[in-house]
């Protein structure tokens, strides 16, 4: 199926979503799915750099906290719409993820996933030590309860859940096409065996410095509307923990192969969170992601898509 | 006629052991060299070396006439440079046919006035594979060949690379007579087009049918470097071999 | 702000405790990833486990928190054979420790801290012993006993490892496994017992560790994230694999902690910790004494 053709599949589905929400008319329904389209683009932008090159980033919570205390800064001091703050956030972030690279991604893969580790914590004690951000106390992002365009009167949920849906889009789009292009056989060689990649002409260190900007900027665009999302942000739910082991989680569970892993795995487990969380108690649910990354980690690494992905080679075999 | 590897005054350490010490080479354009050696001595750390997967300490390494000194190993592959490597490294997620389109979408691509479109890479990937015998199982992955067909497919992915001089690091250990035929005709053909080849091996008939020159290494140093009958009566090389 | 000499010769001689203590915690993983390869970022969490099993018994025994870590390595000595026979079998052997190692380890990390939240809560708890409140007072210093006591122990461990390294067979076998696994299966060792015995004992340290840190400060589950980037750090800039490295690090970052601490607020401490990683990382990441 050619990319033209992709794109515009993804997007009818986008926009078939859109409508389904809006008939639907419950609040609830936009910011269920917001949070479940944020961990398709977050799991969709680590594996960029996970799935796709090998490469293990602890701190997706730095990226996407970048992100969204960027716009709690532009939010202080020069007020801009939104679509504005997450090309910022990708830029931000995106510098980010270049810089991190830069410096460790000449050294071994364990180092650099340690260094994103150290990343996100020097990140979140620079944030609480700066009152204009908010510091430890958080910040209030006040937005109106509805976005006026024209004659047309939106609520704002579901301004901000058309954002994150199109954000969703671009995101799946750009991972399939890297997918299928040079660069990502580059990437799968780098997956493979760095070595040997060099040896046949892979410029390694570029391609990973690529990749690690793509992710970052991507993390950094889905954190962009968070604090006009969740109203008021602290440190601490901006920098949870949960951001990293949900999008390792997800695209371990989904597949990390291809870009439709991270979709499968932050449906899944979005939803059993978002089920588990109201039904028994959100420690729980965070056990049970824990335990899933685990038991996918160790029984099926290729994930749920890899797993339907050996089932039709080997029937492909037998015919 | 200049030569088109000049390996100049090379030395290695890892911590207090000397891989290798003050290592002069040259080969021809076209030649065929052999680099023989005991296990140890440092042939892998030189290949290494030369191909830029290691850094070397002093000296320098020049090829076609050009410094490599400074360049990443995909540079030096983009020079011209390629090689094998001793225990097979493929890559394991991507078709055979894959794993040739890597070097070729990524070195001989990336040559000025060498752009080919889709339908040229692929039938390039089919020759290649032809070429090793291989291209009956173009669509099969890595972990489905035997011993022999990982070697081969080594040196096509090697090959593929369209390189002027081919490293060739023990292609043939543990193959039966017939298969080390094979690969040696292989050898000669691709230095039939005009590509200069080192190989570096421990079984002698082979390496003695295929040399043109030939150089030995023991512990880190180079103790001959000639014609091939010349250098096995050689009494040093004899020692070092066989012990005192 | 006073710099009085007072203050200063005092956050040293903190730093120094705290460092010592470091060293306790970072022992594990200097025998883990140090020598075995095997990134543990877990390791922390196996620490605050200790913490737990200490509190929990000396809670209800009445027994001294250290003494219960020390007779609980056993149990610990076991959990890391399990863990390291898993991850054997199921990334190392497969050559896929890279990223589903990492994973995995994660994954445990994240599991150990939300099973203690789910059993402990998220309060702080703490220990009480004899050496919890009174201090040595040697002229201008002031030593909580509650900090030099686990600083000796932890010294104390640390010269144990050390003898065990360079004195015993099975020490030199693990030096030998770190260095040189063909080599050593030629000798006819078992690479891998090797390797699972010396997991094991990582993994054993960190229930004395744990007990350690217990003395020292209250401990609520989270508290291991913050070791994370301390371990690696201290590990990486004293050079992989060297524990007199490892120890000399220990030291160095306790005392900028403490003096950072000291003099700039104690919120900017966990950035003293990466930032010291983040920057040995980019520019020698050999460490002090590397190999």
């Amino acid at each position: 199926m050619s990319t033209i053709k992709f794109s515009i599949i993804t997007a009818a589905v986008g926009l078939a979503v859109l409508v389904f929400a809006h008939w639907f008319g419950v609040d609830y329904v936009y910011f269920a799915g917001y949070t479940i389209l944020q961990f398709i683009v977050l799991s969709t932008a680590w594996n960029i750099l996970g799935g796709y090159c090998g490469y293990v980033n602890f701190g997706t919570a730095a990226f996407f906290a970048l992100g969204a205390y960027s716009s709690v800064f532009w939010y202080n001091f020069f007020p801009l719409p939104i679509p504005v703050l997450i090309v910022l956030g990708a830029v931000g972030s995106g510098i980010v993820g270049f810089g991190m690279g830069y410096l460790t991604l000449r050294l071994r893969g364990a180092f650099f996933s340690i260094a994103t580790l150290a990343l996100a914590v020097v990140l979140q004690t620079l944030v609480v030590n700066w009152d204009f951000v908010g510091g430890s106390r958080g910040a209030y992002i006040l937005h109106p309860e509805n976005l006026e365009i024209g004659s047309v009167s939106v609520h704002y949920i579901e301004y901000l859940f058309t954002l994150m849906l199109v954000l969703t889009v671009v995101a799946l789009v750009t991972a399939r096409i890297i997918e299928r292009s040079q660069l990502g056989y580059g990437f799968a060689t780098i997956r493979d065996d760095e070595l040997a990649a060099e040896a046949c002409g892979v410029p390694t260190l570029r391609l990973k410095l690529i990749a690690t900007t793509l992710s970052g900027a991507f993390m950094g665009m889905a954190g962009a509307p968070f604090p006009y999302y969740i109203g008021y942000l602290q440190p601490q739910s901006a920098f949870a923990l949960d951001y990293a082991v949900n999008s390792i989680a997800m695209p371990m569970i989904g597949g990390t192969q291809s870009w439709i892993g991270p979709l499968i795995g932050a449906i899944v487990l979005g939803s059993a969170q978002q089920y588990a969380t109201v039904t028994i108690s959100s420690a729980v649910n965070l056990l049970i992601v824990g335990l899933m990354l685990v038991g996918f980690v160790i029984i099926a690494p290729n994930g749920l898509y890899g797993l339907v992905e050996e089932q039709w080679r080997r029937r492909r075999r037998k015919s | 006629m200049t030569a088109l590897l000049h390996v100049d005054n090379i030395s290695k350490r890892f911590g207090g052991f000397v891989a290798l010490d003050g290592i002069n080479l040259e080969v021809q354009p076209g030649e065929r060299l052999g680099l023989i050696g005991p296990n140890g001595s440092g042939k892998s750390t030189l290949v290494n070396c030369i191909c830029g997967t290691l850094q070397n300490e002093t000296g320098n390494v020049l090829f076609d006439g050009r410094t490599m000194d400074g360049l990443a190993a995909h540079q030096r592959t983009h020079q011209g440079l390629a090689r094998s490597f001793q225990l097979p490294r493929p890559f394991h997620s991507m078709s055979l046919a894959d794993n040739l389109r890597v070097p070729l979408l990524y070195t001989v691509h990336a040559r000025p006035g060498q752009l080919r479109t889709p339908a040229d890479v692929e039938a390039r990937c089919g020759e290649l594979l032809t070429m090793v015998g291989l291209a009956s199982k173009a669509k099969q992955r890595p972990r489905d060949l035997t011993q022999v067909e990982m070697r081969k497919l080594e040196l096509a992915r090697a090959m593929a690379a369209e390189p002027k001089l081919l490293i060739a690091d023990e292609s043939m250990a543990g193959l039966s007579h017939s298969e080390i035929e094979d690969i040696l005709s292989l050898l000669m053909e691709l230095n039939g087009r005009g590509i200069t080849i080192i190989l570096i091996e421990h079984i002698m008939s082979a390496v003695m049918k295929f040399s043109q020159r030939l150089a030995v290494l023991v512990s880190g140093k180079k103790v001959a470097d000639g014609k091939p009958e010349d250098v096995v009566r050689d009494p040093e090389v004899v020692r070092a071999y066989l012990g005192q | 702000m006073d710099i009085s000499a007072d203050l200063v010769v005092n956050a040293i001689v903190a730093g120094l405790l705290l460092g010592g203590f470091y060293a306790a915690v970072t022992a594990g993983i200097s025998i883990a990833f140090g020598m075995l390869d095997i990134v543990n970022i877990a390791h922390p969490a196996f620490v605050i486990l200790g913490s737990y099993i200490a509190y929990f018994f000396s809670a209800s025994l009445g027994i001294d928190p250290i003494i219960i870590s020390i007779l609980a390595m056993p149990f610990f000595y076991l959990l890391g054979m399990a863990v390291y026979q898993v991850y054997y079998v199921a990334f190392e052997r497969r050559g896929q420790e890279a990223l589903r190692g990492l994973a995995f380890f994660f994954g445990l990390l994240f599991v150990t801290e939300v099973t203690l939240i789910l059993t402990f809560g998220v309060d702080y708890r703490y220990v009480e012993a004899v050496y919890i409140g009174p201090s040595i007072h040697i002229g201008l210093i002031d030593m909580p006993l509650r900090m030099l006591v686990p600083c000796l122990v932890s010294l104390a461990l640390f010269a144990a490892i050390e003898l065990f390294v360079t004195r015993t067979f099975l020490g030199r076998a693990i030096m030998a496994v770190s260095q040189d696994q063909l080599a050593l299966q030629l000798m006819a060792a078992n690479p891998i017992r090797i390797k699972r015995i010396a997991f094991a004992i990582s993994i054993a340290t960190a229930s004395v560790a744990g007990a350690l840190l217990i003395v020292i400060q209250p401990v609520e589950p989270s508290v291991g994230r913050e070791y994370i980037g301390r371990v690696f750090a201290i590990c990486v800039l004293g050079g992989l694999g060297s524990m007199p490295g490892t120890l000399i690090a220990a030291l160095l970052l306790g005392v900028v902690e403490s003096i950072t601490s000291t003099f700039y607020g104690p919120s900017w401490s966990p950035a003293v910790s990466f930032g010291f990683l983040l920057l040995t990382l980019a520019f020698r990441p050999s460490g002090l004494m590397g190999r």
